[in-house]
């Protein structure tokens, strides 16, 4: 097991050093010139020029790139071009919204959409399966934004029971912190809820179709436990590997409901960054998710092991 | 284990709720501006966002008010000599920056010296300058080579850059660099261990802050701070979630609405729209003088002729009473604003532009417009102007991209096919148009020239004498003749002025009339 997980993450560094390359290149080589955004509407040429020489945007893209590289070897990401704060602290001030938001998702998710799943798999062909399947679609169908602006209009500005918008930190206080997530979150999470019910249906239908299932009910177990204990257990697996999917697509930043709820996470920091070419801060949010999506794998891959005795490494 | 649990979460919600509470006690006003604050130094760029950021923190030797006049501000008195040539200015007592040392002359020098690098119409000041310095602390000279009329119009401008007044050893950074210290002698505190790019930005009231007597007027007047806090929420950019958050009252203020928005914030409880910068926004078209067809002067007639502004105003505005055509390249309502020369657009007719640029020899090159898609302010203005050259007769090539690609793109100076352009528009604050020196599409020094660089030597020497000029009578004139032959060369095509009203709850009063975004004198009740 531990070669298996040194194994892997050493398999990171071949990785990240081509996503460094490729990150690195195709910000260079796409159109726009961060120089000419940070001097602003009324600059000269000669301006833009000497901005462009103090990044050191006027040396080739070799040297540019052993530069960064060599910075990174040693720790150092650089320093954010509009915002003159080193990336790492960029990072970090947007790491906890994105993390606490992607977190309650993913808990309401699995919560609402495991049980709905084995539900409808137990239930299979009648009512509430088709309900869930019809529900799935919708939710796969919405636009997160639609979804979001309905929800805000009926609980925020109707029943006033949210907030419309905003991020509270922990720090400000358990409460406030929670009360400005749950909307956004809700939000997030139907989408997964109908993908995640669709595979745990599938998957804990699968499994009821066994040997051991029937074995276990003519066993005279409850049906309850039939299902907790056999067949979703024995249909974990492929479950588990959405959920972890989803973590790190909401990791990676969601991009729509921080802009409609102003959430400041890693994905609008993202995007801004992009749109100002600010490269410093995308090398190093794109090196964080790729950094992130492998440790998500293995996560994912060291819990079949928990779930599946059968699955050793 | 249950209990500790459910122990521990209730402790925490109160905490939570005390936490909340212990603010509560301050005054703090809620703003959305208009754009990401990213740059905090208003020398370096001329980003709005850092000027109004630096209208926060930093004091400025004038001002400009309402009535567009320049007034002392951090200045309390000044001499100049009977050849105009040694301005000697006095600064008022009990100026003090944020970390407690008094503002002197020095201080001035070094802030000028940087601003003049960096600014065009402070550039334009500084060929002037002989020499400045600062003979007591609360004085400072500046020995001019020859008199020039721009002295007080300079050091009061109140849109980017405005000559910010830094701590010496801040302002003596290098131009090419951009300051790290935010440390100013303005009404408000910059809070920068609160500072969060792309979340929020955080002002306190300066409690040593000594504002002028006078009533506040525009940048000018008595700077009177009547809130403990100014949060600046800079993650709010979606356009309907704005409107929700101010309904809802969980912000105070929206600095520049979406103009698809009015008809909502209209109806809205609690809120009122309030015009407090009656000149507003100009925008404009510029052609690239460099590469075909715009390098033909009477291509250029052609496409000015075709450009009418109503129909730019009326797509991207909507708003009758927010818009008005003014045939002035200068902001129509102040002192240089004319329509002088402006018959080629404002009286002409698309007959006229088809004729006209049949009669100049357009090939059927194509135009290139650069359509930004993610500005809403302007983003359907080149639709407007394709719609309109092509009915002129020109062959047009609009190419959608996102805002900072105009921007980088507009910089270039290769053929449109290798990456240039022909034609990109923009807005601009009625100050950073409404003279002949400040207005960055007049100048047409070539290639040294804003992007479009337009070639004459008659505007040049015109701008000259402008900056030399102190008769204001004489100023005028030869703004007009500026105008004139800015309207007979095309430098640019000026579409139209329109205004763009803050929203705020009704308990928020104070609001000073003037150009920019300014957060004195604003109570919260």
């Amino acid at each position: 097991m531990y070669t298996f997980i040194l194994r892997r993450l050493l398999s990171t560094i071949p990785v990240l050093l081509v996503v460094a390359v490729l990150v690195f290149l195709m910000l260079r080589l796409t159109p726009g010139d961060p120089a000419a955004i940070l001097a602003g509407d009324a600059a000269s040429t000669e301006q833009i020029a000497q901005i462009r020489s103090s990044l050191g945007l006027n040396r080739s893209i070799p040297v540019q790139f052993g530069i960064w590289a060599g910075n990174l070897l040693q720790g150092e990401f650089g320093r954010s071009y509009f915002y003159k704060m080193e990336v790492t602290q960029l990072i970090a001030q947007r790491i906890e919204p994105t993390l606490a938001l992607a977190t309650l998702t993913i808990v309401i998710a699995v919560l609402v959409s495991v049980p709905l799943g084995v539900l409808a798999a137990w239930r299979f062909g009648g009512w509430f399966d088709r309900a869930l399947m019809g529900f799935s679609v919708l939710g796969f169908s919405v636009p997160v934004f639609v979804l979001a602006y309905l929800l805000i209009w009926i609980m925020s500005l109707k029943l006033g029971w949210f907030p419309v918008q905003g991020y509270k930190r922990l720090a400000d206080g358990f409460w406030p912190f929670l009360h400005h997530l749950i909307l956004p979150a809700i939000t997030l999470s139907v989408i997964y809820i109908a993908l995640i019910a669709r595979v745990t249906r599938a998957s804990v239908l699968e499994a009821l179709g066994e040997d051991y299932i029937r074995t276990a009910r003519a066993k005279g177990l409850p049906e309850a436990r039939v299902l907790m204990r056999h067949a979703l257990a024995n249909a974990a697996v492929p479950i588990a590997t959405v959920i972890g999917i989803g973590i790190a697509l909401l990791i990676g930043g969601v991009v729509v409901t921080e802009s409609v709820y102003a959430i400041p996470g890693l994905g609008r920091l993202t995007v801004d960054a992009v749109l100002a070419r600010d490269f410093p801060t995308v090398q190093a949010v794109i090196l964080l998710f790729s950094f992130a999506y492998v440790v998500i794998n293995l996560l994912v891959d060291m819990s079949y092991v928990v779930f599946d005795p059968r699955i050793r490494y | 284990m249950n209990r500790k649990i459910a122990a521990a979460v209730l402790l925490a919600a109160v905490a939570g709720g005390t936490a909340v509470h212990a603010s509560a006690q301050e005054k703090v006003l809620r703003v959305v501006p208009h754009s990401n604050l990213s740059i905090l130094d208003p020398i370096w760029t001329t980003q709005f966002m850092a000027r109004n950021h630096g209208y926060m923190i930093y004091d400025t030797l004038f001002g400009t008010d309402e009535k567009n006049r320049v007034q002392p501000q951090m200045v309390d008195k000044w001499t100049v000599s009977p050849d105009n040539r040694l301005w000697t200015f006095t600064l008022r007592p009990g100026l003090e920056f944020h970390d407690g040392k008094p503002v002197t002359g020095e201080d001035v020098v070094a802030s000028i010296a940087r601003w003049g690098k960096r600014d065009a119409m402070g550039q334009k000041l500084m060929t002037f300058v002989e020499r400045m310095d600062a003979p007591a602390p609360n004085t400072f000279r500046i020995f001019l080579r020859e008199a020039c009329g721009i002295m007080l119009e300079a050091l009061g401008k109140p849109s980017s850059n405005v000559p910010f007044i830094m701590p010496k050893r801040v302002a003596d950074t290098p131009a090419d660099k951009q300051i790290e210290e935010y440390i100013g002698s303005g009404p408000y505190i910059f809070k920068r261990d609160e500072f969060k790019p792309g979340d929020k930005a955080v002002y306190v009231k300066n409690p040593k802050y000594e504002p002028r007597k006078e009533a506040p007027s525009g940048t000018a007047g008595g700077k009177f701070v009547y809130v403990d806090r100014v949060e600046w929420n800079l993650a709010l950019r979606d356009a309907q979630a704005q409107v929700n958050a101010l309904a809802k009252g969980e912000v105070d203020v929206l600095e520049r609405p979406a103009f698809e928005s009015y008809e909502q914030l209209k109806k809205a409880d609690g809120v009122v729209l309030v015009n407090k910068d009656p000149l507003g926004f100009q925008y404009m078209a510029r052609f690239n003088h460099l590469h075909p067809p715009f390098n033909n002067p009477k291509v250029r007639q052609a496409a000015l002729a075709a450009m009418q502004q109503e129909p730019f105003l009326r797509a991207q505005v909507g708003i009758k009473e927010y818009y008005k055509a003014c045939p002035s390249m200068f902001t129509c309502g102040t002192p240089y604003g004319s329509a002088k020369g402006s018959d080629i657009q404002s009286k002409s007719n698309m007959k006229k532009a088809q004729e006209l640029l049949k009669a100049s020899g357009y090939d059927g090159t194509p135009v290139v417009i650069l359509k930004p898609t993610d500005l809403a302010a302007i983003q359907k203005l080149p639709d407007v102007a394709a719609q309109l050259l092509r009915q002129a007769g020109f062959k047009v090539d609009l190419q959608a991209m996102d805002w900072n690609t105009v921007v980088s793109r507009r910089a270039k100076k290769e053929p449109p096919a290798q990456g240039g352009w022909n034609i990109f528009l923009t807005a601009w604050l009625a100050p950073d148009v409404w003279n002949p020196l400040t207005n960055a599409a007049i100048g047409a020094d070539g290639e040294k020239s804003w992007f479009g660089w337009p070639k004459d030597e008659a505007i040049e020497k015109l701008r000259d004498q402008f900056a030399r000029e102190t008769d204001e009578a004489k100023k005028k004139a030869l703004a007009e003749a500026i105008q004139v032959r800015a309207f007979e060369i095309g430098t640019h095509a000026p579409l139209g002025e329109y205004v763009n009203p803050l929203a705020a709850r009704k308990n928020i009063t104070g609001w000073v009339i003037g150009s920019g975004d300014i957060y004195w004198n604003v109570k919260k009740n």
